[in-house]
């Protein structure tokens, strides 16, 4: 039996194990003069019933089918005769791969050799044993389990906070995720992070000032060893996220300011939706854009007043993301401008001052912290942004702080090192975590830090 | 005294300024939000006339002759046989026929281009289902190639785009035309197709099959989870150092920037795992993981709204803490949930940069019916026509992405509709 119909035979049990527990709970009630004298409402016992039934089964059958292959596979190579075991792991690798395929029918049986074709023969047995042994134990597993809730149905068995506490630890499991979450990217980019700091140093990855990492296949190549220094990319990086801020900033501090202050309740409320469009775009559309519209325009609008503009320039990539960030920072700053107290701007107006002064004086120093934290938040998501770069920023590491030139981030690298075919373990596809590894810690600092500053400007106005 | 007439001279004089400064700031805002209102406007009018083409594409009218010999078949039941017949010989005999005069090597290759290399395969779809044509002839609009369609279009707009096409090829559109043998028609291939290399056969239906599929998946999933992570943190959650960590977690996770959750996909479910490459599974489980934090916050604030009257209510009646989130908080919370939803799928819908790590951006023909088949998305198939060098891909990209922005736009449509709508004022 398959995995999935298993699931489904264990969640049909379990309804089953609900429809028993309640009717029992019932016929229990009714010589007894009705539900009321029962601890637990009857659906109680079917779920304490069902929950019997159906939990300790679908915890082993995860346990089942994380172990099954491995233990499989490792039965299988055991088995082998000693002439065809692999020698390295590598090598091991390729050749479960293939017994594999052979036990699937991917690859024709004719031409193997006797010792593989007997190995993909064991292994397609074992998984017969393997799936029939699981629906069995399954099976007992889920109808024990239903007897056991079944029988303790009684008037005085407290089913509900039984119910309940299982409920809430599946509730806690569910909010625990976010940690996983965290802990697995911790985790994934720091182990692959490690492996690749064996081969090249960090200080070499981090300060160096040649990015390079086509590894030759041959060892003689000129260039063979390909090289890690990062700097240009972190350059590239700032450059782009620099022409973003240049562009996002301004206006979208403006708008916020002219949304919340002066526009009134109409214009608001045509304008501000209308902004927001901005923000539910899709990156890649951005990219198209950037890359088809924006930077030929830019090309051309260079040559007309003798400038070499890239046609994958900073500019248009930077610019472009300045576009997306736009909305970001308006609604952000919107929120913090008018979480200002009222009476700070009637103080200001009282004393005379215009509008723009109380905004200039008063209101947007007072709202500083959340403006800054703002920004901040937005220049993380300029460093993490991926589509638009991948599309129009250029391949080519250069170290250069001009914006007509073409430059690469840290972000396309990672695009580029990782899609395609891949062999794992090469510093190549290594050095995509390593970057990854500085991306998350760059950003979580400036998210963390951020997020500080505006829950406490929040606090302070509450 | 004559001091304060100085200071009431000083601010009279400078009121004119301060006006004036006023009156800039005033326009400074109204620049900055026209700017972005204009970026807006650009961004749709700029996608639209570059993609609205691609909604038509060019036919070519032939006499098809469904000639045994000619394709070397004589029984449409033997798949050796399909396999093998030379399909692509009939739009190239029928051509030769319409232009008779044609004569050389080099000239015949130019007059086959014409036609869509895939013109031979949808003649075999039409006579395996009507089997009594062959043998038969018939006049039939044939799809023409990319480069014609491009030149035809572009003609028709009045500035021809010839550079991929010879003299000759140019003076037998310009015949067909006159003809009135060559004509736009609605390009049904970009909805009912997979991908391609050939533009004119290329279209978006595997993409949107893949999409809808991790899209599934991904509702099915971070909902229930984000939901009852939302239940847990706002009712039950005692306030210790557990549960702000678990809070610090989510706001994080909700501004990682995507890509990262892409490592992650490829390092924990790829490699650890082993889950197949390219299948909506692995991507929908790390859309999961990515739209998590926003269906958490939004369905907090949706439970927060509920006003502590009625769990007081609820719990005054005798109702235990679950039965009070169950039955009365839940389903008042439920309407700001689902908008959550809606706004954390069409997040998921217009995602890309993870699905580039866990080869989703593999080139793939068929459509995928199952969640367990190698499948693109809209976005990345978007991503992958915009890398492409054929010019009639700019106009295919750009109607894929017309499609997306209308899913998108249906989407937040419908999630602020269903806000206004089911939204109570306590």
């Amino acid at each position: 039996m398959q995995a999935t119909n298993i699931l489904f035979l264990i969640l049909g049990l379990g309804c089953f194990a609900f429809y028993l527990g309640r009717g029992r709970s019932l016929a229990i009630a009714k010589p007894l003069g009705g539900v009321r004298h029962l601890h637990s409402l009857p659906s109680y016992y079917g779920f304490h019933a069902a929950l019997w039934c159906a939990l300790p089964s679908l915890f082993l059958l995860s346990l089942w089918m994380i172990f099954d292959d491995l233990l499989i596979n490792s039965m299988v190579m055991d088995a082998l005769p000693a002439a065809s075991a692999p020698a390295d792991s590598a090598s091991y690798n390729l050749l479960l791969n293939k017994i594999a395929n052979l036990a699937d029918g991917i690859l024709p049986r004719s031409g193997e050799s006797a010792a593989l074709v007997s190995a993909a023969d064991q292994m397609l047995n074992y998984r017969v044993v393997s799936r029939w042994s699981l629906t069995a134990l399954i099976l007992t597993l889920s109808l024990v389990g239903m007897a056991w809730g079944w029988s303790r149905t009684a008037p005085l068995f407290r089913a509900r906070p039984v119910v309940e506490a299982v409920a809430e630890k599946s509730l806690l499991a569910c909010a625990c995720l976010a940690i996983f979450t965290t802990l697995g990217i911790v985790l994934s980019v720091l182990f692959e992070s490690i492996q690749f700091f064996r081969s090249v140093p960090a200080f070499d990855f981090i300060f160096g000032l040649d990015w390079s990492p086509q590894t030759a296949i041959r060892e003689d190549q000129v260039g063979s060893s390909g090289s890690f220094g990062a700097v240009p990319l972190f350059v590239g990086t700032l450059l782009v996220s620099a022409v973003a801020m240049v562009v996002a900033v301004p206006i979208g501090l403006m708008s916020a300011i002219f949304l919340a202050e002066y526009a009134n309740k109409t214009v608001r409320s045509y304008a501000k939706p209308a902004l927001e469009v901005l923000a539910g775009i899709p990156t890649v559309v951005y990219g198209f854009f950037a890359a088809l519209t924006v930077a030929p325009f830019l090309r051309d609008l260079g040559e007309g007043f003798g400038l070499s503009v890239s046609s994958e320039s900073a500019l248009a990539a930077g610019g472009v993301m300045g576009v997306m960030i736009i909305p970001f920072i308006s609604s952000l700053a919107d929120d913090v401008i008018t979480a200002v107290p009222q009476s700070m701007r009637d103080g200001s107006l009282a004393m005379g001052a215009t509008k723009s002064e109380t905004v200039r004086r008063v209101i947007i120093p007072a709202a500083l912290p959340g403006i800054v934290g703002g920004i901040m938040l937005a220049v993380s998501r300029a460093i993490g942004e991926t589509m638009i770069v991948v599309m129009a920023a250029g391949m080519a590491a250069k170290l250069t702080a001009n914006p007509l030139d073409s430059v690469t981030t840290v972000t396309v690298q990672i695009v580029t090192l990782l899609t395609g075919d891949q062999e794992f373990d090469s510093p190549k596809t290594l050095a995509a975590f390593a970057l990854g590894l500085m991306l998350f810690t760059v950003t979580l600092l400036l998210n963390i830090f951020a997020l500080h500053i505006v829950k406490k400007y929040r606090e302070q106005y509450e | 005294m004559s001091k304060s007439v100085d200071n009431l001279e000083k601010i009279r004089k400078s009121l004119s300024r301060r006006n004036r400064a006023e009156k800039r700031f005033r326009l400074y805002g109204v620049t900055a939000v026209l700017i972005g209102l204009a970026a807006v406007m650009l961004l749709f009018t700029d996608i639209v006339s570059k993609g609205h083409g691609a909604f038509r594409i060019a036919y070519l009218q032939l006499d098809i002759t469904y000639d045994q010999d000619l394709i070397g078949i004589d029984n449409l039941t033997d798949p050796q046989q399909l396999a093998l017949g030379n399909w692509q010989a009939m739009p190239k005999v029928a051509l030769r026929n319409q232009f008779p005069d044609v004569s050389g090597r080099k000239d015949k290759r130019s007059l086959y281009g014409l036609v869509s290399n895939g013109a031979g395969f949808d003649l075999k779809d039409r006579l395996l289902e009507n089997p009594l044509l062959l043998g038969d002839s018939e006049t039939l609009w044939v799809l023409a190639d990319d480069d014609i369609d491009t030149y035809y279009k572009s003609w028709l707009d009045g500035e021809p785009y010839d550079a991929r096409l010879t003299a000759k090829q140019v003076a037998w559109i310009h015949e067909l035309h006159d003809q009135g043998k060559l004509r736009l028609q609605f390009n049904s291939n970009l909805f009912t197709r997979g991908d391609s290399r050939e533009p004119e056969q290329a279209g978006i239906r595997g993409a949107v099959m893949g999409s809808l599929l991790t899209l599934i998946l991904t509702l099915l999933l971070s909902f229930p989870i984000g939901v009852s992570a939302a239940i847990y943190l706002e009712e039950f959650a005692p306030k210790n150092a557990w549960t702000d960590f678990i809070e610090v977690n989510i706001n994080n996770l909700a501004a990682v920037p995507s890509i990262i959750f892409g490592l992650l996909g490829l390092a924990i479910f790829i490699n650890f795992f082993h889950v197949p490459r390219s299948v909506p599974i692995v991507g929908g489980l790390v859309l999961t993981l990515m739209t998590l934090p926003t269906i958490i916050i939004t369905s907090r604030a949706a439970i927060k709204s509920v006003p502590p009257s009625i769990r007081e209510a609820a719990l005054g009646m005798g109702a235990s803490k679950y039965q009070m989130v169950l039955h009365h908080v839940l389903p008042l919370a439920l309407p700001g949930m689902l908008t959550g939803a809606i706004i954390g799928m069409a997040q998921a819908l217009g995602e890309s940069a993870p699905l580039l790590m866990i080869g989703m951006v593999a080139f793939i023909v068929d459509i995928p019916g199952g969640f367990s088949d190698p499948a693109t998305v809209l976005p990345v198939q978007i991503f992958l026509w915009a890398d492409s060098p054929e010019r009639a891909f700019i106009e295919k990209t750009s109607a894929a992405i017309m499609v997306l922005l209308s899913f998108l736009i249906i989407m937040n449509t419908s999630a602020v509709w269903l806000r206004k709508r089911l939204e109570r004022r306590w």
